[in-house]
């Protein structure tokens, strides 16, 4: 059965290929840095299972030590020049679109079709990590197909990722770290420390149990980065007891809503890394917050509708 | 109370922009220590949760076919078709995006986009070549304020578009913890209630992509005095 084995194991290559060629580049003054930095990463993806808890902690430890204190350099693995991307551009014409539209086609497939095969009964590929297998799948694909079908010589894919993965830096990690934030958080019981103060600030009226409890999971997402884990804490802390049975609210229409004022929080946080720091870096931004501003607006805007909508249609 | 150390050094952290990182593993070790934890299980606490929590950091496999595809000239390739197109505006380019993301993430297609998939390669340079062609240089900060906008349209449209498929993840949570609550409901019923604000935020994020189309040509029209009338 391919499951997430097989995802972090490609994975795991892809980083030690990064950090193999870092080690190489002289053209980056902190070569060292990178090379550890990914190497390390490599290591957690292929050997993650067997290190132990202790041992993954270091290691986590010693990643965030190396980015946080000297920093990652930028590579300057070979690439082409402005002038030759146009020239190739020119000649392939809307055969580059074929590998850039296979990544989501072969996704897509993966995810709805690839999860019915099955082998001698037994399911090729696990359900519950369709989409990630189905994700490297496609990965792959594009590569063989941009590889062969625009003639690009075989190391180009390993050196042009590596171009993209400085571009990145230390930042590709935050969004594991955040979701590991959060998990270390739910152990020392954060959740219910929360909801207790929530429960003691809340104002008890029908409007204002309204407005805490989606400005309470929009503020509660900014600092968790998520949702997600926002949802349990403001709901079991305000939503529920204030605002269902207090007031008499319906929970379905109370609980969607609710969810989507946290989702207005995601778009104002620099927490939510993956959403809004990762993009920042990935077009080279100058300015890391500059989505979240370009975000903002709009995400006022929407919550004040949510907190109207709610309000009016909760206590029908 | 303690245990609340470590989002106090999260907030503090981030304000004073000290490298985030540094500040996650800070915030975890305070709270674990403060939740009465030694410093080894503390530790092995933060290992664990990072070893479960490898799956995220997959998306970063997407970046050799990204790059290779760079190489081979792709960004130029999407500059090249929206040059072609003469109605084609950033912002009525973006807001296309928009209603494509929104449409497939509400049938549970929230793979299809993405900044590593989608907005870097293609939607960016799409959205920069349509302001390049209709009003000639871009100047740099006007350049970073465009890609900041494709990447904002590729967020809003997935958050306030999947909610409306019921095999999500957010809906799934919804039911399962009102399900421990004793409140039992269907999904269909909370994708329904997803729907107002879907529509909602096609509607402010398209008067604001209008808005900013309307900025954008402002500050890049050169006054036809200077040009000679030239076209």
């Amino acid at each position: 059965m391919i499951g997430l084995g097989f995802v972090y194991l490609v994975a795991g290559l892809m980083f030690a290929g990064f950090a193999v060629a870092s080690a190489g580049d002289r053209a980056n003054p902190r070569r060292a840095a990178n090379a550890v930095f990914w190497g390390l990463f490599a290591l957690s993806f292929l050997a993650g299972d067997r290190l132990g808890d202790l041992a993954n902690g270091v290691l986590v430890i010693v990643m965030v030590l190396i980015a946080g204190l000297g920093g990652l350099g930028q590579g300057r693995p070979p690439t082409t020049s402005a002038e030759q991307r146009r020239a190739s551009s020119e000649r392939l014409g809307v055969r580059l679109l074929v590998p850039a539209l296979a990544i989501p086609l072969v996704t897509l497939v993966g995810v709805l079709g690839l999860t019915r095969l099955q082998i001698d009964g037994a399911p090729l590929i696990d359900a519950s990590h369709a989409t990630l297998v189905a994700l490297t799948l496609g990965a792959v694909v594009a590569v063989a197909l941009g590889t062969l079908l625009l003639r690009q010589p075989p190391s180009a894919a390993a050196h042009e990722g590596r171009r993209l993965m400085d571009t990145v830096g230390w930042a590709a990690l935050l969004p594991q770290m955040l979701a590991s934030l959060g998990m270390v958080f739910a152990l020392a019981g954060v959740g219910p420390v929360i909801a207790d103060l929530a429960d003691r600030l809340a104002i008890g009226g029908p409007y204002t149990s309204v407005a805490a409890y989606c400005l309470g999971m929009a503020l509660f997402t900014m600092i968790m980065g998520n949702a997600f884990a926002a949802f349990p804490v403001m709901t079991a802390g305000i939503g529920l007891p204030l605002v269902v049975q207090a007031n008499g609210g319906d929970p379905v229409a109370m609980s969607a809503i609710g969810m989507l004022s946290g989702f207005c929080g995601t778009l104002m946080t620099p927490m939510a890394a993956n959403f809004n720091l990762v993009p920042a870096a990935l077009l080279e931004l100058r300015d890391r917050h500059a989505v979240i501003k370009a975000q903002l607006p709009t995400a006022l805007a929407l919550l004040a509708f949510n907190i109207v909508l709610m309000a009016v249609v909760v206590y029908r | 109370m303690l245990v609340l150390s470590g989002i106090v050094v999260v907030i503090v952290g981030f304000a004073a922009r000290i490298n985030a990182l540094l500040v996650i593993v800070v915030a975890a070790l305070l709270t674990g220590l403060a939740a009465g934890l030694n410093i080894v299980e503390v530790i092995a606490a933060l290992g664990k949760a990072f070893n479960d929590s490898r799956y995220i950091s997959v998306v970063w496999l997407i970046l050799p076919a990204i790059g290779l595809l760079e190489r081979a000239g792709l960004q130029e390739r999407a500059r090249a078709l929206v040059a072609r197109l003469q109605s084609a505006t950033t912002g009525r380019l973006l807001m296309l995006y928009f209603a494509l993301r929104q449409i497939t993430a509400a049938l549970g297609l929230t793979s299809l986009g993405g900044h590593a998939q989608m907005v870097r390669p293609l939607i960016a340079p799409m959205a920069e070549a349509a302001a390049e062609s209709r009003l000639r240089a871009l100047p740099d900060d006007w350049r970073q304020r465009i890609r900041a906008q494709a990447a904002a349209v590729d967020n809003i449209a997935l958050f306030f578009g999947e909610d409306i498929f019921i095999a999500i993840g957010s809906i799934l949570l919804i039911v399962g913890f009102l399900a421990g609550n004793g409140i039992r409901v269907a999904p269909l019923a909370l994708a329904l209630w997803a729907i107002p604000s879907a529509v909602a935020a096609a509607l402010i994020h398209g008067v604001r992509l209008r808005r900013f189309d309307r900025r954008l040509s402002r500050a890049l029209s050169v006054p036809e005095v200077l040009t000679g009338g030239l076209k």
